[in-house]
């Protein structure tokens, strides 16, 4: 019996089920209290004064400033720009300052009201364009966090002698990660102890390195342990560390346990979004309609940080290109800042933005080149042996163009186009079908995997179990269930004699954080390398052979245990052979492995109300071997589903740099009626060096909706699309201003 | 939960005596909560004294007489919507019942605190307003009866009295031969804030309007009748001409705004659209 | 502070709380049934659904004065030992990711279902229409609902 490929159920199903999975907001410590933040109301300004309103005892009251810093006030990420508390400067809305604390949780929604911050305003920038233009300098000397440039070939050549050249400006707009669980952590602290957190997180690693010198401590000294986790999409890869400070701040400070949990509304005004995004392209075409040049100039806005905007604005580079072949390459990008909250990591992290803008501008292509949009990209498709944008020379056996006639027949899209062109004439709904093509590299880029040198552990436990230790977290994707099957099948054992271990500084290697999907493909063989590596102590020890039943394992591990003690497996990355990248010209093997997929999507739009809907979706995907396909495919409809928030829906509407629609009933994600059937297919070619032979495959889905949607809707109009959310509202403009 | 609940209390009224009482010291009433603990949890619910009607029977159910049916303040939108009489002779309310946020929400959102609470964006006055219904108030003086159209004066202004709580609205079935249209336009198909509204109904007879009543809702500081469209349409022929001209006086019976979930541009041609969709249905 | 009196999952509870609090933080902080969640605090998310007298309600928009003498059922009341076919359906189909929408997902369900057998993919769209899940997109907790249809 192996496990790899089967619907396995879900590790901790039951116990969600249940409701008695325990989410941070479930526990409590004894003797604990509660925390809050203070921020500022303001976008940019000097901070002059705290002052503590009459109304309540302020005495009985914690209170935390930058003073109160025992190590350095600089949350360690990448850059150390972002403050954990504004200490002069404030730099965005809803910026912590002040952080209370009290045993009644209620009083300090009363003094949350009793506090005045003032802030003597500076002038502020909240548009991309601003930033460009320098209107203000608020970060660095030009306000640019981050840039790159690909260059390869002669771009101008290029643009000189082509028969068809064609330029688009392409908009993407913030989305909010929307986890329906929000932030929330429980913290201990003190000299003697050291630190202890808990929370809903992503990345137990990533605050334990932002807790280290926020309080000058020896690592050893803080542990960090997450909790079962209501959805993070990115949202709580680097934003808990925040949160943890601070509550960890205030346990310091009060010498008791401080829980800090966001509501909704501060959870989506003060935390991380996706960077919005402006993207210029150019194209040139020989007469064969063949790519003989891609100019791309793609910005991000990053707010009032650098926090993760590199990483973010390298994603977006990389896939800028999409998955298309051209002789000369400008790639050429660049992160700003804004006095807004700090934009973060949400799934998909710079691709959905950047593939947004290459896949509107194939059909932006097309249309003014009066060609067959699929005619169009099959005649431009990478092939085995050519380059992507990035330079990367595509190796592997390559099927996209498999999944995409497969998509185009179970979609019937040739056929639906002309059906729906006819039948728009005599009626106010009109109805589109639109696709995109893309693909999505898995695992940190270039050099970074090696960089991470991951470390997954295995052990046998005195109960008969094996525990898998990592410090990749279960935040609702699969992760405890795809690592007991690899690892079952790795010592072929059962699937329920595997055991995760919780996610605990003190206790799980560290084995890189949890995004960039790269759990299931990367760490899923550390996973199993380090199961191997456990069995091969039994055969060293010679108390199991190569060739061995289930019994004769868990036998052979209680013996070794009573004899030997401990009985651990340990593996460390490394690099697939053959994979090189240049950091220094930024090009090369960015990604061990993509995985390649044709989305498309049929939509109706109602032109009284401008309205549209997504009436049917087909989700067409090459991901490596498909692990558990029950979780694989839930992986795909929620990506999809978020998709298409991104695309109609999700719109965050920013006055004076902050959200002010930052309720649920104001910003707008899909409820059951909003989201059609979609259908899910996978084609798989296993991958060599993913564990059980995957392919990351978390944020594919993110990628393809939104363009597919609006190429769907501009076949429906007989209109030019470049900007998502394309709410009715902007479509109502958009109508007018062609008509004008 | 940001409302900190010492500022606040909550006690139950038994017995209408009890709940004038209250009402006499200040109190303010409490009904389904679904727009009070709203502002409770974020914070902004004036402080105060409130008290809970729903144990109110006089104030109750859905009552179905020979010419009349009467929604009890503490009617609820579910109640509404699955009532069989409702459902027949005035299938708008059960439409606009149907859309309020979720079934969660319409098993304890009241008819009451829908016209109290005097949203522009309340689903029920719409259609209240083309049904010519009566509203019923009621204090320690005795019944009042007003014209629905007469209660509401301005944004969250209204005729009723700090004595007084709204009893029941009546309504008279005499639409059954009439068109019947509800169009709400939100932001989504579940759990939407109406960005506009329209309620409708018209008696046709041989292509011409022999009565017509329409209004709209999130488009003004409250529900409104289009007294100048109906006016024009009364006795008219539905060619393509009058449904244009009826769309363009529209502008001149409701103003919408820019706020957060849409723009004044947007919801005006969307509501000039959902007329338009309304008389071409019944022509 | 008010005595208030709840039965919920069969259980009587005597709480002393404020009249004003909200029943998911009696439930959750003086029951500790924390099965309940809150996501939204304003009656959008559905989180913290539970079944009141027979009624499906948004427990953050009750106050415990009004959950006083009434019948609750949360979470924790759809299984015992074993856990109901509704819950073993959610797992063989994929219907919980993360795990945070699943109680109040299973409460609505649960609420359609003592309206309906078995609901048509339309019915139960419209009876989980007010509960959002960001995870699974929504596919597989329909399916979960229609199997376990098939199943009773």
């Amino acid at each position: 019996m192996t496990w790899v490929g089967k619907s396995a159920l879900r590790k901790e199903g039951e116990k969600k089920l249940r409701g008695e999975a325990k989410y941070i907001d479930d526990i409590s410590l004894p003797n604990m209290i509660y925390g809050i933040t203070i921020r500022s109301p303001i976008a940019r300004g000097l901070l002059k004064k705290i002052e503590y309103l009459p109304g309540i005892d302020w005495k009985s009251i914690i209170k935390v400033t930058a003073k109160d810093i025992p190590g350095k006030n600089y949350v360690a990420l990448i850059e150390k720009d972002q403050p954990y508390l504004a200490e002069e400067r404030i730099n965005h809305p809803e910026e912590p300052v002040l952080l209370l604390a009290h045993p009644d949780k209620n009083l300090l929604e009363k003094a949350r009201k009793l506090v005045k911050l003032h802030i003597e305003p500076l002038p502020a920038i909240y548009r991309l364009e601003d930033a460009l233009n320098r209107t203000e300098i608020i970060w660095g000397q030009d306000n640019v966090l981050k840039s790159y440039a690909i260059d390869r070939g002669d771009i101008e050549k290029a643009f000189k002698s082509a028969a068809h050249v064609i330029e688009g400006t392409y908009f993407t707009g913030a989305q909010e990660q929307l986890y329906i669980e929000t932030n929330g952590v429980i913290a201990t602290a003190s000299k003697k102890e050291g630190i202890a957190v808990w929370g809903s997180m992503q990345c137990p690693y990533y605050v334990h390195k932002a807790l280290v010198p926020l309080f000058g401590l020896p690592p050893e000294k803080v542990r960090v342990i997450q909790m079962e986790t209501g959805g993070g999409f990115g949202g709580k890869e680097e934003y808990p560390s925040v949160i943890s400070g601070h509550a960890a701040l205030l346990a310091w400070k009060s010498k008791r346990p401080v829980k800090m949990i966001y509501d909704r509304m501060e959870d989506m005004v003060a935390t991380t979004k996706r960077h919005p995004s402006k993207t210029q392209i150019r194209t040139a075409f020989d007469k064969n309609y063949k790519l003989l040049g891609l100019d791309i100039d793609f910005t991000i806005d990053g707010g009032a940080y650098a926090t993760l905007s590199s990483v973010v604005l390298s994603r977006g580079t990389l896939h800028a290109s999409g998955p298309y072949f051209s002789p000369s390459i400008r790639i050429h990008s660049r992160a700003v800042a804004t006095n807004t909250p700090p934009h973060g990591a949400f799934r998909g992290f710079g691709a959905p933005q950047s593939l947004f803008a290459i896949e509107k501008h194939m059909d932006l292509c097309a249309n003014q080149l009066e060609l067959d949009p699929v005619v169009l990209r099959k005649n431009n498709l990478v092939k085995h042996g050519q380059t992507l944008g990035c330079g990367q020379v595509v190796k592997e056996n390559l099927k996209l163009e498999t999944v995409l006639d497969k998509a185009l027949i179970a979609s019937d899209f040739h056929k639906k186009r002309k059906a729906f062109a006819k039948k728009n004439k005599s009626n106010p709904i009109k109805k589109g079908i639109g696709l995109a093509v893309f693909m999505h590299g898995a695992g940190f880029t270039g050099s970074g995997e090696t960089f991470l040198a991951s470390i997954a552990a295995v052990k046998a436990t005195a109960e008969g179990k094996i525990q898998v230790l990592t410090s990749n977290t279960e935040i609702g994707q699969g992760t405890n269930t795809v690592f007991s099957q690899m690892a079952a099948d790795a010592l072929q054992i059962d699937f329920t004699d595997i055991e995760i271990a919780q996610p605990d500084t003190a206790f799980v290697p560290n084995s890189g954080p949890t995004v960039a999907s790269r759990t299931t493909m990367i760490v899923g063989k550390l996973v199993e390398l380090a199961a191997l590596d456990l069995k091969q102590k039994l055969i060293s020890a010679q108390l199991l052979k190569e060739k061995h039943t289930r019994k004769d394992f868990l036998s052979a591990c209680k013996k070794y245990l009573k004899k030997l003690g401990e009985l651990k497996g340990f593996s460390q990355y490394k690099a697939p052979p053959n994979v090189v990248w240049d950091d220094q010209k930024y090009q090369g093997d960015a990604y061990g492995t993509y995985a390649w997929a044709t989305y498309i999507a049929e939509t109706t739009t109602d032109t009284r109300t401008f309205e549209t809907k997504v009436e049917k979706f087909w989700a067409f995907q090459e991901v490596g071997k498909v692990i558990n396909p029950n979780l694989a495919r839930g992986q795909i409809i929620g990506g999809v589903a978020q998709g298409i928030g991104y695309a109609l829906y999700e719109d965050v509407v920013w006055k004076d740099g902050k959200m002010a629609n930052n309720k649920m009933s104001n910003y707008i994600m899909p409820t059951t009626l909003d989201i059609p059937e979609i259908e899910v297919e996978f084609m798989e070619l296993p991958y060599e060096f993913g564990g059980g032979g995957s392919k990351g495959i978390g944020e594919l889905p993110l990628d393809g909706p939104a363009p597919a949607i609006l190429n769907a809707m501009e076949n429906a109009l007989g209109l030019e699309l470049n900007q998502i959310p394309m709410t009715p509202e902007r479509l109502l403009n958009r109508l007018e201003q062609t008509r004008s | 939960m940001r409302g900190y609940l010492p500022d606040y209390d909550l006690s139950s009224a038994e017995n209408l005596i009890e709940a004038f009482g209250k009402l006499a010291e200040g109190e303010k009433p409490f009904a389904g909560g679904t727009d009070i603990m709203v502002l409770m949890d974020a914070g902004v619910l004036p402080a105060g004294r409130y008290f809970d009607i729903s144990k109110l029977k006089e104030l109750g159910g859905i009552k179905v007489l020979k010419d009349q049916v009467s929604l009890g303040a503490l009617a609820t939108y579910s109640e509404v919507r699955n009532h069989k009489t409702i459902q027949k002779h005035f299938p708008i309310l059960v439409e606009s019942a149907k859309e309020v946020g979720a079934i969660a929400i319409q098993n304890r959102g009241t008819v009451g605190g829908n016209i109290a609470n005097a949203s522009p964006a309340a689903d029920f006055p719409p259609c209240l307003l083309v049904y010519e219904a009566k509203i019923n108030l009621i204090s320690s003086s005795g019944l009042r009866t007003l014209d629905y159209t007469q209660f509401h004066l301005g944004y969250k202004k209204s005729e009723i009295r700090p004595d007084e709580l709204i009893q029941s609205v009546l309504l008279e079935p005499r639409f059954l031969d009439y068109h019947h249209f509800w169009r709400k336009v939100g932001s989504r198909q579940a759990q939407a804030i109406s960005k506009t509204m329209v309620a409708a109904i018209a008696k046709v007879n041989r292509r011409k309007i022999e009565d017509i009543k329409i209004a709209f809702g999130s488009v003004a500081p409250t529900a409104v009748r289009c007294r100048k469209v109906e006016s024009f349409l009364l006795g008219k022929k539905l060619t393509s001409e009058v449904i244009l001209e009826a769309k363009n006086i529209l502008t001149k019976d409701i103003q919408p705004i820019d706020d957060i979930r849409s723009t004044g541009k947007y919801r005006l041609i969307a509501s000039q659209n959902v007329l338009e969709e309304f008389l071409c249905g019944i022509g | 502070m008010k005595k208030l009196k709840l039965l919920v999952n069969s259980k009587t509870f005597t709480v002393d709380c404020h009249p004003f609090a909200r029943l998911l933080d009696v439930l959750r902080e003086e029951l500790k049934l924390t099965g309940t969640k809150e996501g939204c605090g304003e009656g959008e998310c559905g989180a913290c659904s539970v079944i009141m007298d027979g009624k499906l309600v948004n427990s953050c928009l009750v106050p415990a004065l009004q959950a006083h003498n009434k019948k609750i059922l949360t979470v924790e009341g759809l299984s015992n030992k074993s856990m109901s076919p509704l819950q073993k359906a959610f797992i063989q189909c994929g219907g919980a990711q993360c795990g945070i929408c699943t109680p109040g997902m299973l409460i609505a369900a649960h609420a359609m279902k003592t309206r309906k057998k078995n609901p048509s993919k339309e019915d139960i769209r419209e009876g989980l229409s007010g509960n959002l899940c960001r995870c699974t997109g929504y596919s597989q907790i329909i399916e979960s609902v229609q199997k376990c249809g098939e199943r009773s």
